[in-house]
């Protein structure tokens, strides 16, 4: 399968139109052809909403962490399956519509690894079981006895982690208890994280193995028809800082203007919804080669919370290359606060294919 | 100088414009066979190089089933799931529109690219919801799409040139719908080295064997023995050819020594003048060449749509039928036209440059002292004892071709010692002074001739061996057909609903139903059709076996034991008293061997009972119904009209007798019109020979007209003269003929398509062949007769003033 296949396959699950894909793709921003559509009164129900949503076309388990080596080293790591449904509903084996797509990717100040797996749902090869949780694709797994206490793993040519993590507080529910807008127009998805795991284990790169510690956040969302049509791309942060509070931070940039919104959470695990507007951001600095010129230095201010934070990518070249391209790496944040977190960009470099 | 001596040359040309002809005739007719069959060859290579190359056959190594099995798609999950990155094919063959098509299903997410898809995604925006989810879609060449085009049953089917023929390329979703195998896998493409430290694959899938990336793959050297029979029989015609070229260019220079006499006489250096003549010949085997080219890319146009079916038929090979220039080609046929050029010129040229200045004609003007005649002995005998020793020592399949050429060019070479030792002989019985002229005569015309007699010896030897082959193999296919096809009447249905209702209403009907039904599995990385009969008369009674233990069938019947093809057999080395697996885990007996022509895969027979046990769900759609013969035709009828079958669905003995005839006449029909022009070619060097031999006959004629024998009397001797070298050299080549028929029949056929055919002969043939090859030394003896008949004694009068 080439890459141009893949992409328009998950242009969708990274929240992108597709203007710069086929036609049969650009509608699918805007309509959910009997896909289920996120609705604001309903509830979350754990452990059941950690599994598959088959009836929405898209859903994610996305984990990133900020780790630290024995040497003060910073390191990242994401690890992320998404589900992209060609039709609402489930079968069983080939039949499935259900396409599985896992991004793994190891970050230091130096080098940038990521890897890709793909598999069709139905067969076995990939899935999510909510209780025991369950989450893997090949060889790639996240899974425990329960949500708070999971064991994640990937490997790839060249990085591998195999890491522990354990819940230091509760699931937080973004927007309206977890239903959360992504434009004026109302598209909106479930959206719920667990922001504050403590983490342990091993994370091995070409140079050999090393023990980390740190911390992970863990995001799941799904939906069916999550942008606008002007929609472009998005800006996403997930900031934890030095006294224990926490920031969830995003921005879709649309040809009618932005739509920000995000989530203050505070070191007990209290959420406040930031509405559209209350969060201001500002790159900074672009850097890279022409076709990846991509904002890596930030201002964001949020004056309700005194937050007036400077926010620089660790490693500037954290592009995925996987088939839809985008940036996903750690930052470091100074300012009014200290800390550190995760960044993701999409909708900004060209595919060197094209 | 240079430019006279260039048209002195070419004067000789002009004078002779015949001899011209002749030797562009023999340039063209020896390059354009050798290079049809190069045509052809590089065409049906192409062609599964391009089939490769779009299904991506043969990059990857694979992990493949190692007993007749599928791959359960649980291994694969299993595999995935410990870091193996792999991916999925399900392979098979599908009766669609009367015609056996191989779906090939891959797992279109993970797949490495196909350009039929690519093209797809790219041109038309195919969305991976079309291709993913069902119905699916079917990728097909357009010759095949339109053929499936209304079949209501199938998925839509998209044409695209970048599928090889008779292929559907498709989802392993529409695959395993389409062959109805559910949750199985033929076989999975490494497409990364497995990550270190993971368990050793014998721990993680025990019946899974790791093939080697392999390049071009299967079809290439399964069709590697077809082609390298049509290269040998290229090459033939190539010699033959040769000979031609060999007899004019000798003639010429023979015609030419007195003009080569004055010029150097006259100054010339003999280096400038060998290389002028060198470039004259370089010139003309271009000429000849080219024409050759053009005459081969009909002779290929014209076979290749019945080779690509022959190749179809035999390999399920995918060969389009038509024909593409390639610059290789050209390139390598003008040089074999060149390269054989001047090898059949190089006597000539040596002896120009060792012609002495002042030398007189020679009487004998070829060579043939008793010294060479030993060493063509010698080397004769080394040739046949060599090809003999090669079918053990490389053996195969290049042995047998080794053997055949050593037997054919070896013989070739005894074959001018051999008459001349018959041509004493005869000359010592001889009576008379005339009888005795004619005997000696014969014995030094023969070394001119001898050359056009192996050509004639070749062709004579080949075509009866290729004859006594085709015929021998038709005659056993005939009686093969009528013990395998018993059955009077053989029907098809729609699905197993149907066939199940079929089998019902039959049973009240015929004498007997027998239905066929078969899984395909891999045995030894190779397909194998597993088939599971009832017990009946009808198998006990005619089924071909040509090896057997006792109690075969009631062995068969209980389940115990299983038979096996010849193909299966030989490949193997598997007969009555061994065991094999043909599933997993279910180790038979082997009780028999069966013939089983024109059918390129392993195939097995075991108790349909038994079999069932193993395989529930095979499919029940095809019977052989048992019946009196003159109530075929009613049954037919109510067949048809109680279950409304379409046309193809019901089909006779004899129709299917006929069509598989058919089948078998168009593979040889390639191998007979080669014969032919082989034939063709050889009583033209015999001609060309004959008109060399003419100038220098003269001197030794005119003296017997001197004496008083009439023109007419000697051009009867002369033509006499030449049919009895014709049938002598005729004698010589039926038992060669036979030798290479045998050879054929026992060794290449084995090598080449897995089984023996008894050898039958055919004296009838012979009878015709030595006339035809009577006729065709007469017709090429009967010109320089007539020409010595018509002589003006003027013209014979001249010998005794110039020459003597």
């Amino acid at each position: 399968m080439n890459d141009r296949f893949c992409a328009c396959l998950f242009a969708l699950m990274l929240m992108l139109p597709s203007a710069a894909l086929p036609q049969g793709f650009a509608g699918l921003g805007t309509e959910a052809e009997g896909f289920a559509l996120p609705d604001p009164d309903y509830r979350l129900r754990f452990p059941e909403d950690h599994g598959p949503h088959p009836a929405f076309r898209i859903e994610w388990w996305y984990v990133t962490a900020n780790l630290t080596g024995p040497d003060g080293s910073d390191y990242g790591i994401q690890w992320t399956l998404f589900r992209s449904a060609l039709k609402p509903g489930e079968a069983e084996g080939w039949a499935s519509p259900q396409i599985w797509m896992g991004h793994a990717a190891a970050t230091t100040t130096e080098a940038h690894y990521s890897a890709e797996r793909l598999a069709r749902g139905g067969i076995g090869q990939a899935g999510v079981t909510a209780q025991p949780f369950d989450a893997w694709i090949d060889d790639w797994r996240m899974r425990g006895q329960d949500f708070d206490t999971l064991r994640l793993r990937a490997a790839s040519d060249d990085f591998a982690y195999d890491l522990s993590l354990q819940a230091q507080g509760p699931l937080v529910l973004h927007g309206r208890d977890g239903h959360s807008v992504k434009s004026a127009d109302g598209q909106a998805s479930h959206y719920y994280s667990q922001p504050a795991y403590a983490v342990t284990g091993t994370l091995s790169l070409p140079d050999g193995e090393t023990q980390v510690t740190g911390t992970a956040w863990l995001d799941r969302e799904w939906s069916s028809q999550p942008l606008s049509p002007d929609q472009t791309g998005w800006d996403w942060f997930s900031l934890g800082f030095e006294d224990g509070t926490r920031l969830m931070a995003f921005r879709l940039r649309g040809g009618r203007g932005d739509f920000t919104s995000g989530t203050w959470i505070e070191a007990n695990g209290r959420a406040t919804a930031l509405p559209d507007g209350a969060i201001r951001l500002q790159p900074l600095e672009r850097t890279g080669p022409p076709n990846r010129r991509i904002p890596t230095t930030w201002s964001l201010v949020l004056p309700e919370r005194d937050l007036d934070l400077r926010i620089e990518a660790m490693n500037p070249d954290a592009w995925m290359e996987t088939s839809f391209l985008y940036w996903e790496g750690p930052v470091r944040i100074s300012g009014s606060h200290s800390g550190k977190g995760y960044l993701e960009m999409t909708g900004y470099g060209e595919d060197d294919e094209g | 100088m240079i430019g006279a001596a260039c048209l002195a040359l070419w004067s000789h040309w002009r004078r002779h414009k015949l001899q011209l002809a002749t030797l562009l005739a023999g340039l063209a007719l020896a390059t354009g066979l050798w290079s049809a069959v190069q045509a052809i060859n590089g065409e049906a290579r192409a062609s599964y190089d391009r089939a490769a190359a779009q299904l991506g056959a043969g990059q990857w190594p694979e992990l493949r089933p190692r007993a007749g099995a599928d791959i359960p798609l649980e291994t694969y999950v299993s595999l995935r799931r410990t870091g193996w990155r792999l991916a999925p094919v399900l392979e098979g063959n599908l009766r669609l529109a009367g015609r056996s098509v191989t779906v090939m299903g891959v797992g279109l997410l993970t797949h490495p690219a196909l350009p039929a898809v690519e093209a797809a995604e790219g041109g038309d925006g195919l969305a991976p919801v079309e291709v993913l989810t069902p119905p699916g879609r079917l990728f097909a060449d357009p010759g095949l799409a339109a053929r499936l085009e209304g079949n209501t049953d199938l998925p839509p089917v998209l044409p695209s040139d970048a599928v090889p023929p008779g292929t559907l390329l498709t989802d392993i979703a529409v695959a395993e719908r389409l062959l109805d195998r559910p949750g199985t896998l033929s076989r999975l493409l490494i497409l990364e080295p497995p990550p270190p430290g993971l368990p050793p694959l014998s721990e993680l899938a025990p019946d899974l064997d790791r093939v080697a990336a392999r390049g071009s793959g299967d079809i290439a050297r399964l069709t590697d023995s077809f082609h390298l029979n049509l290269t040998a029989f290229g090459l033939l015609s190539f010699a033959v050819g040769m000979f031609i070229v060999h007899g004019t260019v000798g003639l010429s220079f023979e015609q030419r020594r007195g003009m080569i006499r004055s010029l150097r006489a006259m100054g010339l250096p003999l280096g400038l003048l060998a290389r002028l003549m060198l470039a004259e010949l370089a010139l003309l085997a271009l000429l000849g060449g080219g024409a050759g080219l053009i005459l081969g890319y009909a002779v290929a146009g014209a076979l290749l749509p019945d080779v690509a079916s022959s190749l179809r038929g035999l390999y399920g090979a995918p060969v389009e039928g038509t024909l593409s220039l390639r610059p290789g080609w050209v390139l390598s046929g003008l040089g074999m036209a060149l390269a054989g050029t001047g090898l059949a010129s190089a006597r000539a040229l040596w002896r120009v440059a060792h012609l002495p200045l002042l030398a007189a004609p020679g009487m004998r003007a070829w060579g043939g002292s008793a010294a060479a005649m030993r060493a063509m002995v010698a080397a004769g005998v080394a040739l046949i004892l060599a090809g003999a020793l090669a079918t053990w020592l490389p053996g195969g399949l290049l042995g047998g071709f080794l053997l055949l050429g050593g037997v054919l060019t070896g013989a070739a070479l005894l074959l001018p010692p051999l008459l001349s030792v018959i041509l004493a002989m005869g000359a010592r019985m001889a009576r008379g002074p005339l009888a005795q002229w004619v005997w000696a005569d014969m014995r030094a015309q023969l070394p001119g001739l001898s050359l056009a007699l192996m050509a004639l010896l070749l062709a004579l030897a080949a075509n009866i061996g290729v004859g006594t082959m085709v015929s021998s193999f038709r005659l056993t296919f005939t009686g093969w057909l009528d013990q395998r096809l018993a059955s009077e009447l053989y029907v098809a249905a729609r699905d197993d609903a149907q066939g199940a209702r079929m089998a019902t209403w039959l049973g009240d009907r015929a004498d007997a139903v027998l239905p066929s039904r078969s899984v395909e599995r891999r045995h030894n990385g190779a397909p194998i059709f597993v088939y599971g009969i009832v017990d009946d008369p009808t198998y006990r009674d005619n089924w071909p076996l040509i090896a057997e233990s006792p109690g075969v069938w009631d062995a068969l019947a209980r389940g115990e034991a299983v038979l096996i093809n010849e193909q299966m057999a030989r490949r193997d080395d598997l007969w009555p008293g061994d065991t094999v697996s043909v599933l997993p885990d279910w180790p038979l007996r082997v009780a028999g061997v069966y013939s089983d022509y024109g059918n390129p895969t392993a195939q097995a027979i075991t108790a349909l009972p038994a079999l069932l046990e193993r395989v529930p769900n095979l499919p029940n759609q095809r019977f052989g119904i048992r019946i009196a013969p003159d109530q075929v035709d009613d049954l037919a009828r109510d067949l048809r009209a109680d279950f409304d079958l379409p046309p193809g669905a019901l089909v006779d003995q004899a129709a299917l007798k006929a069509q598989s005839m058919a089948v078998f006449d168009k593979t040889f029909l390639v191998t007979g019109a080669l014969n032919v022009l082989t034939l063709g070619v050889a009583a033209f060097a015999m001609l060309t020979s004959l008109l060399t031999l003419w100038t220098q006959r003269l001197p030794q004629v005119a003296p017997l007209w001197a004496m008083g024998l009439t023109r007419a009397r000697l051009a009867r001797l002369e033509l006499l003269r030449s049919l009895a070298l014709a049938a002598l050299t005729a004698l010589a080549a039926l038992p060669l003929g036979l030798v290479l028929a045998w050879a054929l029949l026992a060794v290449v056929n084995v090598e080449a398509f897995g089984w023996r055919l008894p050898m039958f002969l055919f004296p009838l043939d012979w009878l015709r062949l030595f006339a035809l090859a009577l006729l065709a030394a007469g017709l090429a003896a009967l010109w320089p007769a007539r020409r010595l008949s018509r002589l003006p004694p003027a013209g014979l009068l001249k010998v005794f003033s110039n020459e003597r």
